[in-house]
C-alpha cells in the first residue's frame, strides 16, 4: 500500500553518534550511516564516521569495513567477493542504490550517506530483510523446465543466435538494488515480482532450450505480479551491473499481447 | 530477535530525484488533474445548456484570473499527458529504453509541453 511516511518506529534521530578522525589526519572525509541495534528497541539513528582517506582503499566498501575494524566493530553490513560479483554489500549511497565495492567515494560529493537498500524491513544497521525477495525469485522457477529429455551424449545445444538472447540478462547477480529503488515495489511488494525478479523472469522465457514458455507467461498474467510496473526506470538508473530490467520487463508485457494475436 | 518491530528502511526520504521518476509522477498527477478538468469542461457544458444567466456567472468565474490559472493547469496538464503518454507508448513497443533515450525524450517532452501550452494560450489571447 501507499505510505509515504516512514511509520514510528522508522523515524531516524539525525542526532547519533559522531566519531572524529584523528588529529593528524589530513584527508578527512565523513560518511554518515544508518544505525538499527534490534537489542535496544530504539529508532534507527545516523551516526558519522570521519575516516582519513590517506589510509583508506577507494571504495565505500574499503571505508566500511575500515570503520568497522578500526573505529566502531558493532557496525553491521553485508559484503563478500568486493568486486561487483556477489551482490551482497547492494546499499543505498548518495541517494541510489548501487554496490559499495564498485562505488568508489571520489564519486561522491560531500558526506557519504549510507543507508540500508529502501523500504525493506531492517534487521540490524545496513542489512535489510531479503526474504520476500527471495521467495518471489524462487515463484518464477528460475530453472530449465523442460518435457523433452537432454541429448543422452551432451548438452542441450544453443545457436550463437539464441544464446545471444541472454546477454544483459544472465549478468544479474540479484542484488536487488533495482527492485528496492522501484517505487511500484515499495508500495506493492507483496504482490508486484519487481524489476529483478522479472528480469530473471525473462531470462528463462527467451532461453531457447526451456519448454515452459506458456506456463510461465500465465504465471505472469496478473494485474500486479508484471503490471504493476509504470516505466518509472529507477531500476535501470540503477543497475550497478549496467542491465536494463525495464526493458527486459517490456519484453515481457510484449510476449503477452503477440501470444494473443 | 524482536521481527515484530523492525523498522522500515528509508525510501522516499532519501531517494536521490531523477528526472525520469520526476516525468513518471507527473504524468499520474496530470492524469488526475485530467479527470479535474473534464468535470470543469462538463460543469461549463451544462451550464451552457440551462440559460444564459448561469453561463455568464460561469464564464465570469473562468474568466477571472484565478480561473485562467486553472485552465492553463488544465491545458498544461493536457499537452504534458498527450506527450508522455506517446513516449509511453513507444515504450509498449520496447522503443527507447536506453537512459540516455529516456532522458532525452523526458526533456523533450517537457519542451514541447511548455511549448504547445503557451501556443495555445497565445492563439487564444491574440483571437480575443
Amino acid at each position: 500500500m501507499v505510505e509515504f511516511n516512514l511509520p514510528a518506529n522508522s523515524k531516524i534521530n539525525k542526532n547519533g553518534t559522531r566519531h572524529t578522525a584523528a588529529s593528524d589526519a589530513k584527508n578527512v572525509r565523513s560518511f554518515q550511516v544508518y544505525r538499527y541495534d534490534p537489542d535496544s528497541g530504539e529508532n534507527p539513528r545516523l551516526d558519522t564516521y570521519e575516516v582519513d582517506m590517506d589510509d583508506c582503499g577507494p571504495m565505500v566498501l574499503d571505508a566500511l569495513i575500515k570503520i568497522k575494524s578500526e573505529i566502531d566493530p558493532t557496525i553491521t553490513f553485508r559484503r563478500s567477493c568486493r568486486e561487483g560479483i556477489c551482490g551482497s554489500c547492494a546499499m543505498n549511497i548518495d541517494g541510489t542504490n548501487t554496490l559499495a565495492c564498485t562505488m568508489a567515494c571520489d564519486d561522491v560529493k560531500g558526506e557519504v550517506k549510507i543507508y540500508p537498500l529502501p523500504h525493506l524491513e531492517v534487521i540490524k544497521d545496513l542489512v535489510g530483510d531479503l526474504t520476500n525477495f527471495y521467495a518471489q525469485y524462487a515463484s518464477i522457477k528460475p530453472w530449465l523446465v523442460a518435457d523433452s529429455p537432454a541429448p543422452p551424449d551432451g548438452e542441450r545445444l544453443q545457436t550463437e543466435d539464441e544464446r545471444r538472447l541472454i546477454d544483459g540478462l544472465y549478468e544479474c547477480i540479484l542484488c536487488a538494488c533495482c527492485s528496492t529503488s522501484c517505487p511500484s515495489y515499495w508500495w506493492n511488494s507483496d504482490r508486484y515480482l519487481g524489476p529483478a525478479v522479472l528480469l530473471q523472469a525473462y531470462r528463462w522465457l527467451i532461453d531457447s532450450r526451456d519448454e515452459s514458455q506458456g506456463e510461465r507467461l500465465d504465471q505472469l498474467e496478473d494485474p500486479f505480479r508484471l503490471y504493476r510496473c509504470h516505466t518509472i526506470m529507477n531500476c535501470t538508473n540503477t543497475c550497478p551491473k549496467s542491465l536494463n530490467p525495464a526493458k527486459a520487463i517490456a519484453e515481457i508485457k510484449k510476449m503477452m499481447v503477440q501470444r494473443q494475436v | 530477535m524482536a521481527a515484530g518491530n523492525r523498522p522500515l528502511s528509508p525510501h522516499l526520504q532519501v531517494y536521490r530525484w531523477q528526472i525520469t521518476m520526476a516525468m513518471s509522477i507527473l504524468h499520474r498527477m496530470t492524469g488526475v488533474g485530467l479527470a479535474l478538468g473534464l468535470l470543469l469542461l462538463t460543469w461549463w457544458l451544462a451550464a451552457a445548456a440551462s440559460g444564459p444567466e448561469y453561463f455568464d456567472l460561469v464564464h465570469a468565474i473562468m474568466g477571472s484570473w484565478i480561473g485562467r490559472l486553472i485552465l492553463l493547469g488544465f491545458t498544461g496538464s493536457l499537452f504534458f499527458h498527450l506527450c508522455n503518454g506517446i513516449r509511453h507508448l513507444l515504450w509498449d513497443v520496447g522503443l527507447g529504453f536506453e537512459i540516455e533515450t529516456m532522458e532525452r525524450t523526458a526533456y523533450l517532452v517537457g519542451f514541447v509541453t511548455v511549448l504547445l501550452t503557451l501556443g495555445t494560450f497565445l492563439v487564444g489571447y491574440s483571437g480575443g
